[in-house]
């Protein structure tokens, strides 16, 4: 199992989550995915690399440093997205019961031994 | 952004504001132009349809001698702007999408939101084929015929 699977799984097993992709932050394209059936990876990789550089630049002009986890909650779950070094970034797709906690420090985590 | 068919409009008009895309042209496999956006000369828009039409006809040979199924997409990725190529079925026949992009979007928004363009093309296609369909001999005039049209001159 490579580096990316390993972690794309220890993200999937925490409860909730709906699954998880490893995206390129530039090119909102999927380089690894882990998603249960009926999500749509590519949608989600070119969106939420989209969001991270739109957040990048809106923290960048306030002066402030890059965000280095993003939490977008809607009424039927969550994406999270935690960007890493080498343009990669880590995305999971969760629903409303899922233990965000978890899911933040095994991502933080995981991004961090990636880079 | 300039149409020759009514019907591609909507969608094309929701691509551009979706994808953030510069540059657009719609063309059959032959270099005919059926749409534009962001082209502001008519020899630009010739020579790009010529250019990509050729470039498509040229992957698709490539393909066929590795024995593998079309390819899908062909992205240039570049420092400053981008290009992306598409060739996709329609009612209306086979067509090719030529997209220049920036830094101010990415590929996979480009190619997330010209998927969703093309569903919407087929749908809204017309079933019956057009009146006048291009002949080869006729390519020359078609096509300045459909030039003139897309900058209304």
């Amino acid at each position: 199992m490579s580096d990316a699977d390993a972690t794309l799984e220890r993200v999937t097993q925490v409860p909730g989550v709906k699954g998880s992709l490893l995206i390129s932050g530039t090119d909102g394209l999927v380089v690894a995915e882990r998603l249960m059936d009926g999500i749509d990876g590519r949608a989600i990789a070119a969106l939420a690399a989209s969001l991270v550089q739109r957040l990048d630049r809106a923290t960048q002009q306030a002066g402030m440093p890059a965000p280095t986890f993003v939490h977008l909650r809607g009424n039927n779950g969550s994406v999270l997205a935690a960007p890493g070094r080498s343009d990669l970034v880590l995305v999971a797709v969760t629903g409303t019961d899922a233990n965000l906690g978890l899911a933040r420090v095994q991502m933080l985590d995981a991004v961090g031994r990636l880079a | 952004m300039r149409a020759l068919e009514p019907w591609v409009a909507v969608p094309l008009q929701t691509f551009i504001t979706e994808s953030s895309a510069r540059l657009i042209l719609l063309m059959t496999t032959s270099g005919q132009v059926v749409a534009q956006h962001g082209f502001s000369r008519s020899v630009e828009v010739m020579t790009a349809a010529a250019l990509g039409a050729a470039i498509v006809a040229s992957t698709e040979e490539l393909a066929r001698i590795m024995g593998t199924s079309r390819f899908a997409a062909l992205v240039h990725g570049g420092n400053r702007q981008s290009c992306m190529l598409s060739a996709f079925g329609t009612p209306r026949g086979r067509w090719i999408g030529l997209v220049v992009f920036g830094s101010e979007t990415s590929v996979g928004l480009v190619q997330l939101f010209f998927d969703q363009m093309v569903e919407e093309l087929v749908q809204a296609a017309p079933r019956e084929q057009p009146e006048n369909q291009p002949l080869p001999e006729n390519f020359e005039r078609e096509l300045d015929t459909s030039l003139k049209e897309l900058f209304g001159r």
